[in-house]
């Protein structure tokens, strides 16, 4: 049997579009450092459900594949890394600092 | 420029209404994404990688300075201080917040812009040639005739859910600025026996199945432009295929058709049509035809502009490239480069808009046009002034010397802001733009258009490009695939696949032997990169780019 790819849900906010990232604690986090890890398909499939039900609060509900690491979920596709980053053309977005997280 | 009349002012100000609503609704919940998505799309709101997107439509490229001042704020107001020009004449604001797009929409419309239709399955913003009403190879003002097809195409009842997006092109000139042979429907103006009419141009399209359009009428009198049009448009909008939604555009369904199969329904269709639109459509035409009228120009003496051009060499340089004949011998069209070396192609912050709105209220009647390859026009300039533009346009950095030169690059917004891209396409021209301004080549290697789309979809272009480059996705990493020879104008070509891609970090090496071997081969500096392609074919351009292949056959 192949081994399950950890995942995140990941979103965009309703209101900003901003990416954002499910916690263990079921707040959204703009950070994936803080993103809940899921180790399991079946956790994977409850927790995509229990974000696709905000209607009112994020857009487009997703699972995306991460591998651990000490600091945290890395993501394991280059698309989910410019998600997390922001644009590569301007230091905005999530670039822009504290104000942001 | 089209004035807004009040049935027009008071259409927009409707819709706002209606959308602020539909906003307000979604926000608190009772409308899901999958109800609220067709509705924000219809007002051209996208939600983009990190945040929405709002594209505004600039009807047929023209703005006046009241309006570019307008889009200046918006920028500042509800987005990062820029704005991101597109090669459809739009322009895209990268960063609003969804409660503030209404105030956005109305702010435009004060102004009489809009975002209607630039977006959905409809007919999008209707773009023209960029040099309309200016350029001394015009045959006519196409701008009238595109704002008659806004008019008719902006909420019509029957095509509001066609089978796919539809674009729309018009030209009055022979050489061919707006790639209407890329669009679902081109018109190139044409005369014949002393009357003006149209070429009908069908079924072009870039994206994933690229394809040359078709000529569906040789010469279509001006008077039938109107009911011919809702002909094609209601042919397709009955056989498009909807159950697949890349086969759904009109070059499909003219592929699998036949050009002279849709041309007989087509044909029969406007029978019908033509009594039906009994003559209307021309008394409208006629009321917008006189806001189109060429401005007075004012003569005035070339001198100032002589003796800069004879005494300094960075005018002269910009003047060289930047500079457009207009009709008028004593005029010029002036094309403000958004492609500072290392810049984002299309980009201008709002500073940089107020004094290219300035400059057009000083010196250019009023009139400013965005072109599809992402820069600003300046369309109606006294020679005499333009010393004075160049001096005002260098103190925003605005000044650089680079149209249709190999920095003068059109590259999509790629995955740094597209959320279907495969690859990122800015940096891409970033960095091709940075390196060929810094080995100083770019004039001597002259006319040279570059073009990236950061997916198959082909924002960027690229299939008409000289030198066209596509970003994947191979196995996780970002590719570049080459693509050459590609053109889009009137002879307009789909470029060739040159062969495997590169990885980012290859690609540039690859354009710069790709370059050096056209400089090693071209029979002087008159022939450029696309007619030297033209005659030596693809082989000694793919040997140049992959030196491996050519040794191992050698070996
Ligand atoms: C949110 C960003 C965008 C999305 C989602 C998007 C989506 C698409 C899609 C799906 C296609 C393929 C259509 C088809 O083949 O049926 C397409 C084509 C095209 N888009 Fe975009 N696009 C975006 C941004 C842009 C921008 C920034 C430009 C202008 C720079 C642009 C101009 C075009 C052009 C010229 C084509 C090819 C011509 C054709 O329609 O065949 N798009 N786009
Ligand atoms: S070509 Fe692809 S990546 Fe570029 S803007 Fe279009 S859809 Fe996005």
């Amino acid at each position: 049997m192949r081994r399950f790819t950890p995942k995140v849900v990941t979103a965009n906010a309703l209101l900003e579009g901003d990416v954002i990232y499910l916690t263990a604690d079921d707040r959204w986090s703009r950070r994936l450092e803080e993103a809940e890890v899921i180790e399991d398909e079946a956790i994977g499939q409850l927790r995509l459900l229990d974000a696709q039900r905000q209607v009112d609060r994020v857009v487009g509900a997703y699972l995306a594949d991460v591998t651990a690491s000490a600091d945290g979920p890395q993501p394991v596709h280059f698309r989910e890394d410019f998600r997390r980053k922001g644009p590569s053309n301007y230091a905005h977005g999530k670039q822009e600092g504290a104000a942001n997280v | 420029m089209y004035k807004y009349t009040e049935f027009d002012t008071a259409f927009l100000a409707e819709r706002n209404a209606q959308f602020r609503a539909q906003v307000e609704r979604r926000i608190d919940g009772s409308l899901t994404e999958d109800e609220f998505k067709p509705l924000r799309l219809m007002n051209g709101l996208y939600l983009q990688l990190h945040a929405y997107m709002l594209r505004v439509a600039i009807p047929y490229g023209t703005l006046n300075s009241a309006q570019m001042r307008q889009l200046a704020l918006l920028a500042v107001k509800w987005d990062k201080g820029y704005g991101h020009f597109t090669t459809r004449q739009n322009i895209q604001y990268n960063w609003p917040l969804l409660r503030d797009v209404p105030d956005m929409l109305d702010a435009l419309a004060e102004v009489g812009l809009h975002a209607i239709q630039t977006s959905g399955n409809t007919i999008r913003n209707v773009t023209a040639d960029h040099f309309a009403g200016a350029a001394a190879d015009e045959l006519a003002d196409p701008r009238p005739v595109a704002e008659l097809i806004r008019q008719w195409s902006t909420d019509h009842p029957e095509f509001q859910f066609l089978p796919r997006k539809f674009k729309i092109a018009v030209t009055g000139s022979p050489n061919d600025r707006a790639v209407t042979r890329a669009h679902d429907i081109g018109l190139r103006m044409v005369e014949r026996d002393g009357e003006t009419g149209y070429e009908v141009i069908v079924g072009g399209g870039l994206g994933r199945t690229p394809m040359i359009g078709q000529v569906i009428r040789e010469f279509l009198p001006r008077g039938d432009l109107l009911p011919y049009l809702e002909a094609i448009v209601s042919v397709y909008n009955l056989l498009g295929r909807r159950d697949n939604k890349y086969k759904a555009r009109i070059k499909i369904t003219v592929h699998e058709n036949g050009i002279e199969t849709i041309r007989d329904l087509v044909e029969t269709r406007f029978e019908t049509l033509k009594t039906a639109f009994n003559g209307a459509d021309q008394a409208l035409l006629a009321q917008i035809e006189p806001q189109f009228a060429a401005p007075d120009f004012v003569a005035k003496d070339t001198a100032p502009y002589d003796r800069a051009y004879a005494t300094d060499p960075v005018f002269r340089a910009w003047a060289d490239t930047n500079l457009t004949a207009h009709r008028q011998a004593d005029h010029a069209i002036v094309s403000i480069s958004l492609k500072a070396h290392g810049a984002t192609p299309g980009d201008a912050t709002a500073d940089q808009m107020r004094l290219m709105a300035d400059l057009a209220a000083k010196y250019a009647y009023d009139e400013l046009r965005i072109s599809h390859e992402q820069n600003v026009i300046l369309p109606h300039v006294a020679r005499a002034d333009l010393p004075a533009v160049h001096a005002a346009l260098k103190t925003a950095g605005l000044a650089t010397a680079n149209i249709g030169l190999i920095s003068d690059i059109i590259a999509c917004p790629g995955m740094d802001y597209c959320a279907l891209a495969t690859a990122r396409s800015i940096p891409i021209a970033q960095e091709i733009a940075t390196h060929f301004d810094a080995l100083k080549l770019e004039h001597d290697i002259g006319p040279l258009k570059i073009k990236i789309s950061g997916c198959i979809n082909a924002c960027g272009h690229h299939h008409v490009g000289h030198i066209g480059i596509l970003g994947l996705d191979r196995a996780g990493v970002e590719n570049y695939q080459i693509t050459l020879g590609g053109d889009g104008t009137e002879d307009a070509v789909i470029g060739e696949r040159a062969g495997p891609g590169f990885a980012a970090e290859d690609l540039l090496p690859a354009i710069e032997r790709l370059v050096r071997a056209y400089l090693e081969l071209r029979e002087g500096r008159d022939e450029t990169f696309l007619d030297a392609y033209r005659r030596l074919g693809v082989a000694p351009f793919k040997a140049a780019l992959y030196p491996e292949a050519r040794d191992r056959h050698a070996a």
